[in-house]
C-alpha cells in the first residue's frame, strides 16, 4: 500500500476510523469501544504510514505482520482493514452477527487476520513466532503486536518478552496501549504495572515512551524501532481510553459496552468526520 | 526375544529424517530436549530448533505465529505440561486456528515411575480429544511411533501424539498403519479387547491366557483416538459379547469414553474399562504402578471373563 507521510492526512484518517468504530458498535449492539478508540491513532499510523502490506494479497509471505493481542479491540482493526480495502465496508455492519466475516473477537476467516486472538496474553508469543520465522527465512519484514495494558498482567506476556530478547528479535515491535484502565477500574488500583518502562528494559527491550495520540511522535517511534538492532522494541503509548468521544474518555463503563442510539449520534457529531 | 525401544528415541530420529526432506519443519522444546530427544534434531539443524526454557505457554503460542508463516512446527515437552500447563494456548492459538502444529508429548501415564503424580499425565487424552480439529494418536510401540510422526507430518492440521517414558515391546505383525483406522491384531468371536499405547502388549498377553481357557478374544490396537475408527467398534459390539477397553489414562474422557460414545449411539453393548479410576498417580517403579492401578494382563483377563461368563 502507498504510505502516507503527511500527519494531517493520518489525523483525518484516524477520525474516519473512530467514526467507523462507533457506527459498527452501534449496529452490533455490543463490543469494546474504549480500548479501540485509545489505540486508534497508533494503529492508523501503522497501517497507513509504516507497514508494508497489500490488501489484495492478504496471505502473501512477503509483507510486514500485525497481530492484535488485545483481541477485544478488533472493531479498531476491522475499521482499519476495511478502510485499507481488505474487505467491503458493508461487512462492518454485520459485526458479531451469526455467520458474519467479523467475529466478536479476531478470527482467521477475516482477510488481514493471520492468527485469532481474544484470550489475553498470547499475542506477543504469536508475534515472536512470526519474527523467528521471518528471521529464519532471512526476510526483511517486521512484526507489530498491539497489547493492552491490563493484558500485560498475564504471565505469558513476560515469557514471550524474555524469549524475544533472548533471540534478539529486532524485527519485532510491541505496541502498548497504555490507557491506564481495565474492566474493573484503573490499572494502578487493580494490579499496578509501574514502573512499566523499567520492566521492559529489564527484560532486554528497547523502550520508546510517547504520547499515543500525537501522530508525529507515533511515526517517529516506529522509525526508531526500525533502526534498533539486536533487541526488540516496545512503543509505550500513553493514551486516553475512549479518546475522541468526550463522554467515553476515561469512563470505564465504555470498556465493554456499545453506545446507545443517542450516544452514537452525539459521538459521531463530536468526531465530526 | 522381541525388540524393546524407547518411543522418544524413535521420535528424535524421525524428526531428523523429516528435517532432511522438508526445510519447513521446525522443532520447539521447553528445556526437556534431552528427555524428549528433540536434541537429536537440534544437533542436526540448530537454525530450525528453538528452546524456550521452562515456559510452555509461550512455546505453544509461539508455534502458532511460526505456523502462520508457513512452517510445520513439532512442539515437545512432557505430556503433563504440553496439555495441562498450556491448554488455553493449545486451544486458542493452535487448534482454533487449525495450524499445522504437531504436539508430540512424552512421559505420559503412570509408567513415568518414580517422579510421581505431578509428572504422570493421566488426563491428556481427554483434554486434547475434546478440541475440534485436533487429531489424537497413541502409538503402541517404537516402530509405530515413526509411522505416527510421519503420518502427522504428511497430514495438515494439529496433532497430539502421546508417547511414554519407558521402553515399549515392539508388537509384531500389526499390518499397515493408517491414520484413523484401527489394527485388528488378533481376531476372535467371544470378547473384544480394545487398547492403546503400552496397554496393547498387556491386551495381547491377556488374549493368549484367555485362549488357553478356551475363550476366543479379538484384540484391537486403537492407535488413533481421534478421528476414531467407528466401524471396528460397532462391528465388535455387534459380533462379540462385550468390549474391554484398556488405556494408561483416567477412564474418564479418553479411549474408554470414545468407545462408550460409539457403542451407546450405535449398538449398546457391555463395555468394561481398564484404566486409572479417579485417582492421581504416585511414585514407584513402572511395573509396580501398573499393578497398583490394575493395568495388567491379569486385570484385563478378569474383565474379559466377567463379560463372557
Amino acid at each position: 500500500m502507498e504510505a502516507t507521510k503527511d500527519t494531517a492526512i493520518l489525523e483525518k484518517k484516524a477520525k474516519k476510523i473512530r467514526s467507523l468504530i462507533i457506527q459498527m458498535l452501534d449496529k452490533a449492539g455490543s463490543g469494546h469501544p474504549g480500548g479501540s478508540l485509545s489505540a486508534t491513532d497508533m494503529i492508523t499510523a501503522l497501517f497507513f504510514s509504516v507497514m508494508r502490506h497489500d490488501p489484495a494479497n492478504p496471505h502473501s509471505l512477503n509483507r510486514d505482520r500485525f497481530h492484535i493481542s488485545k483481541g477485544h479491540c478488533c472493531p479498531l482493526l476491522y475499521a482499519v482493514l476495511a478502510e485499507c480495502g481488505y474487505f467491503s465496508k458493508d461487512e462492518l455492519w454485520k459485526l458479531r452477527k451469526l455467520g458474519c466475516l467479523l467475529q466478536g473477537h479476531p478470527d482467521r476467516r477475516t482477510p488481514g487476520i493471520d492468527v485469532a486472538s481474544g484470550s489475553l496474553g498470547q499475542g506477543l508469543s504469536v508475534g515472536l513466532g512470526m519474527s523467528l520465522a521471518l528471521k529464519m527465512d532471512k526476510k526483511d519484514y517486521r512484526v507489530y503486536v498491539l497489547m493492552g495494558d491490563g493484558e500485560i498482567q498475564e504471565g505469558n506476556i513476560w515469557e514471550a518478552a524474555m524469549a524475544a530478547a533472548h533471540y534478539k528479535c529486532d524485527n519485532l515491535c510491541g505496541i502498548l496501549d497504555y490507557n491506564g484502565y481495565q474492566i474493573d477500574g484503573k490499572t494502578k488500583d487493580v494490579m499496578n504495572l509501574e514502573p512499566i518502562s523499567d520492566k521492559w528494559r529489564a527484560f532486554g527491550w528497547h523502550t520508546v515512551l510517547i504520547d499515543g495520540h500525537n501522530m508525529k511522535e507515533i511515526v517517529a517511534a516506529y522509525r526508531e524501532a526500525e533502526s534498533m538492532k539486536g533487541k526488540p522494541t516496545i512503543i509505550i503509548g500513553k493514551t486516553i481510553k475512549g479518546k475522541g468521544v468526550s463522554f467515553m474518555e476515561n469512563v470505564v463503563d465504555f470498556h465493554g459496552r456499545a453506545p446507545t442510539k443517542e450516544e452514537t449520534d452525539r459521538a459521531l457529531k463530536e468526531i465530526g468526520e | 526375544m522381541a525388540e524393546m525401544l524407547y518411543q522418544r528415541d524413535v521420535y528424535g530420529k524421525a524428526l531428523v529424517e523429516l528435517g532432511k526432506i522438508n526445510r519447513d519443519i521446525v522443532v520447539f522444546d521447553a528445556d526437556l530436549s534431552g528427555s524428549t530427544r528433540t536434541s537429536l534434531f537440534a544437533k542436526e539443524f540448530p537454525e530450525r530448533f528453538f528452546n524456550f526454557g521452562v515456559a510452555e505457554q509461550n512455546m505453544m503460542a509461539t508455534s502458532a505465529g511460526m505456523s502462520s508463516c508457513g512452517k510445520t512446527v513439532f512442539v515437545s515437552t512432557f505430556a503433563m505440561f504440553a496439555t495441562g500447563r498450556a491448554w488455553d494456548q493449545v486451544r486458542n492459538s493452535v487448534v482454533y486456528n487449525n495450524f499445522d502444529i504437531k504436539i508430540v508429548a512424552t512421559h505420559a501415564g503412570v509408567t513415568v515411575g518414580p517422579d510421581g503424580a505431578s509428572h504422570q499425565a493421566l488426563e491428556d487424552l481427554a483434554i486434547m480429544r475434546v478440541l475440534p480439529n485436533m487429531n489424537v494418536v497413541v502409538p503402541c510401540d517404537g516402530p509405530q511411533t515413526r509411522e505416527a510422526v510421519m503420518a502427522a507430518a504428511n497430514t495438515r492440521g494439529p496433532f497430539y501424539i502421546r508417547l511414554g517414558r519407558s521402553k515399549f515391546l515392539t508388537i509384531e505383525n500389526k499390518g499397515e498403519f493408517k491414520l484413523g483406522k484401527a489394527q485388528v491384531l488378533k481376531d476372535g468371536k467371544d470378547v473384544t479387547i480394545i487398547a492403546c499405547g503400552i496397554m496393547v502388549e498387556a491386551a495381547l498377553e491377556a488374549a493368549d491366557n484367555l485362549g488357553k481357557k478356551g475363550i476366543s478374544s479379538r484384540v484391537i490396537n486403537m492407535h488413533t483416538i481421534k478421528p476414531i475408527d467407528k466401524d471396528v467398534i460397532i462391528e465388535a459390539a455387534k459380533n462379540t459379547s462385550g468390549i474391554v477397553v484398556c488405556e494408561e489414562h483416567t477412564v474418564i474422557g479418553g479411549l474408554a469414553s470414545s468407545v462408550d460414545e460409539i457403542v451407546s449411539e450405535n449398538c449398546p453393548a457391555k463395555v468394561l474399562r481398564i484404566g486409572v479410576k479417579n485417582r492421581f498417580g504416585q511414585s514407584g517403579e513402572p511395573s509396580e504402578l501398573l499393578k497398583e492401578y490394575n493395568l495388567t494382563a491379569e486385570d484385563i483377563e478378569k474383565s474379559a471373563l466377567s463379560i463372557v461368563s
